[in-house]
């Protein structure tokens, strides 16, 4: 399961990277999503994958024994998730403003920072 | 004890908290905005004064024991930077009830703007890597709004590179720290440190010490990370530029300090040695950046990211002395930096335009505007007394140390760029007749605006008259950061 997580996480990486070089800003947005639900898959991957073992300790022991499903990369992903929701939806309120104040979506006519004045 | 750890997270958000109740009661809001940032500085004080008489402070949030819960945690480099925090903060609170418009007040500057504090106070604050994360992100947005607040096209489009590159970097930080977790199993940054030692793989660690450095080396703007920085940082009015010069950066580059003092140091032949040349490349790409510019501005963020270089050159030396005049430099530049963007600001207001070009004349009709930038200025050239001097003094002293010539070389040409650089804005700005023929009217700066800057710039005198005993708490502050 791992190795076919790792080729998904490779694959997120491969598409998000190549999306965020498009000019496209749409394509911007997408490329940025991509790349961080792959650091959400990474994360979660690194916690180990056991599969119908919860953290739950037996009512006749004390600690955990044997392998179990470590709940900490879980929560770490909930709270990335929602704070990359946030600001996605940020980002695509900033892209749509700027569509249209600046009148084109090619990051390459969006220069005036750039320049000179 | 632990009422001075909580009150500079505390005081930004029930500022944010009641300045959002108001909403579209202005008045109110911006007397929140200056009384909230008071209160961020006087709580900073006191922390500083409590962590230097007591040591160390550490907070458990929610009384979880130490590794599984999440850890405040202050030493005297943590203070300093909230005081930092609450002295730009107050600054930039009174320089914007004249700078900013009533609409972006209307649409909720003063809340962002807390909030933004409150970000950077937890990222200063924060033992816990995950927590660091989150404190950033936290500064992120509220920054990412205050930078294209007004919609403006020129913040619309910095605001996309901005948002871009660190969005990127983010999620960058957000895998290394899984991997973090996933090799240690630990996000406490004391107990990561303690594992990371135990766990004999130096080809791993010193990848994933090379995905933080990149992680933060974007939000830092380090060369060859910063081109986000000239981009957008001149777009937003020039109060949010100032908070940004002030702090932003300042926060990657404190998470580098941090994590390149207790976590990466198994292979400080390697890492350390590899951020001693980015420091070197970004002092030089930096100043040589903003030579060519000639919108004031612009210019001045070119000079943010030269700065950033000395920050991290002290860094890289990692010897007691290069930490603690990292830490004296940091306290040196975000002063002067922010003052600069201030003047600036005053200057657009009288001139109506921020190019080199078509300024003039200011000395001539507000010589006292001419004095306040030249404090700065020649502080941020390092010009004896003022607090760049002795700042870039321990740099070079603690460079030649450690026998590091080459940085020493490029920390001193640089800085004569940086006169240079300074002193084209002296010439075109002030001193240089102005362009039109009858003289501009004599216009009056408020109060709001100037006292502000000339608070800051009093601050770098004062910091170069203090430098001895100044020197002193950096060098403590240096030795908790290593652990001694």
């Amino acid at each position: 399961m791992e190795t076919v997580l790792a080729f998904v996480i490779g694959g997120l990486y491969a598409a998000g990277l190549y999306m965020l070089m498009r000019r496209s800003i749409v394509k911007l947005i997408i490329g940025l999503a991509l790349l961080s639900q792959a650091a959400n898959l990474l994360v979660f991957t690194l916690g180990r994958l056991v599969r119908g073992s919860p953290p739950l300790i037996p009512t006749d022991a004390s600690t955990l024994t044997g392998s179990f499903a470590d709940p900490v990369p879980q929560a770490l992903i909930l709270t990335a998730i929602v704070i990359g929701f946030g600001v996605q939806a940020f980002t695509i309120v900033l892209v749509k403003r700027a569509y249209q104040t600046v009148g084109t979506d090619d990051l390459d006519d969006m220069r005036s920072t750039d320049l000179n004045p | 004890m632990g009422i001075w750890l909580i009150l500079p997270l505390l005081i930004p958000f029930l500022s944010a908290v009641l300045a959002l109740l108001a909403w579209g009661r202005r008045p109110f809001q911006r007397v929140m905005g200056v009384l909230g940032a008071a209160g961020l500085l006087g709580a900073g004080g006191m922390l500083l004064g409590s962590v230097w008489r007591d040591g160390v402070q550490t907070l458990q949030v929610g009384n979880w024991p130490a590794p599984f819960g999440i850890t405040l945690y202050a030493d005297l480099f943590s203070a300093v930077m909230v005081v930092l925090a609450g002295l730009i903060g107050l600054a930039v609170a009174v320089y914007s009830l004249e700078n900013i418009d009533p609409d972006r007040e209307q649409f909720g500057y003063y809340p962002l703007f807390h909030i933004l504090l409150m970000g950077v106070c937890g990222a200063f604050l924060t033992g816990d890597i995950f927590n660091l994360y989150v404190w950033f992100e936290v500064m992120l947005i509220a920054s990412f709004v205050l930078m294209v607040l007004g919609g403006e096209r020129t913040q619309l489009e910095g605001g996309i590179k901005y948002v871009t590159l660190n969005l990127m970097a983010s999620a960058l930080f957000l895998a290394a720290v899984g991997i973090l977790y996933g090799v240690t199993g630990a996000l406490n940054m004391a107990d990561a440190a303690y594992r990371l030692k135990e766990v004999g793989r130096p080809g791993l660690v010193t990848a994933l010490a090379m995905m933080f450095l990149v992680a933060f080396g974007i939000k830092a703007a380090v060369f060859p990370l910063f081109f986000w920085l000239p981009a957008s940082y001149h777009t937003p009015p020039v109060a949010i530029s100032a908070l940004f010069s002030g702090l932003l950066t300042k926060v990657g580059v404190y998470a580098l300090i941090r994590v390149f003092t207790r976590l990466f140091v198994q292979d400080v032949g390697y890492t350390h040695t590899l951020i001693l040349v980015i420091a070197g490349l970004t002092m030089v790409t930096g100043v040589l950046g903003a030579v060519a510019q000639t919108e004031v501005r612009r210019l001045l963020s070119f000079h943010i990211v030269s700065q950033i270089g000395y920050l991290l050159m002290g860094l890289g030396l990692f010897t007691p002395t290069a930490l603690a005049a990292a830490v004296f430099f940091m306290a040196h530049v975000v002063l002067a930096k922010a003052a600069l963007f201030l003047v600036g600001g005053i200057a657009y207001r009288l001139r109506e335009t921020y190019d080199l070009k078509k300024l003039g004349g200011l000395y001539r009709s507000h010589p006292g505007l001419a004095v306040l930038f030249l404090l700065p200025a020649l502080s941020l050239a390092g010009l004896p007394p003022l607090s760049g001097f002795f700042a870039k003094l321990a740099l070079v002293w603690a460079g030649l140390e450690t026998g590091q010539f080459a940085i020493v070389a490029a920390a001193l040409g640089v800085s004569l760029l940086t006169l240079f650089s300074m002193m084209k804005i002296w010439n075109e700005a002030f001193w240089k007749p102005s362009g039109e023929d009858d003289p501009l009217p004599a216009r009056k700066v408020s109060p709001t605006l100037w006292l502000p800057a000339a608070g800051l710039a009093v601050l770098t005198i004062l910091i170069g008259l203090a430098a001895g005993p100044l020197f002193v708490l950096s060098m403590r502050a240096a030795e908790q950061l290593l652990g001694m």
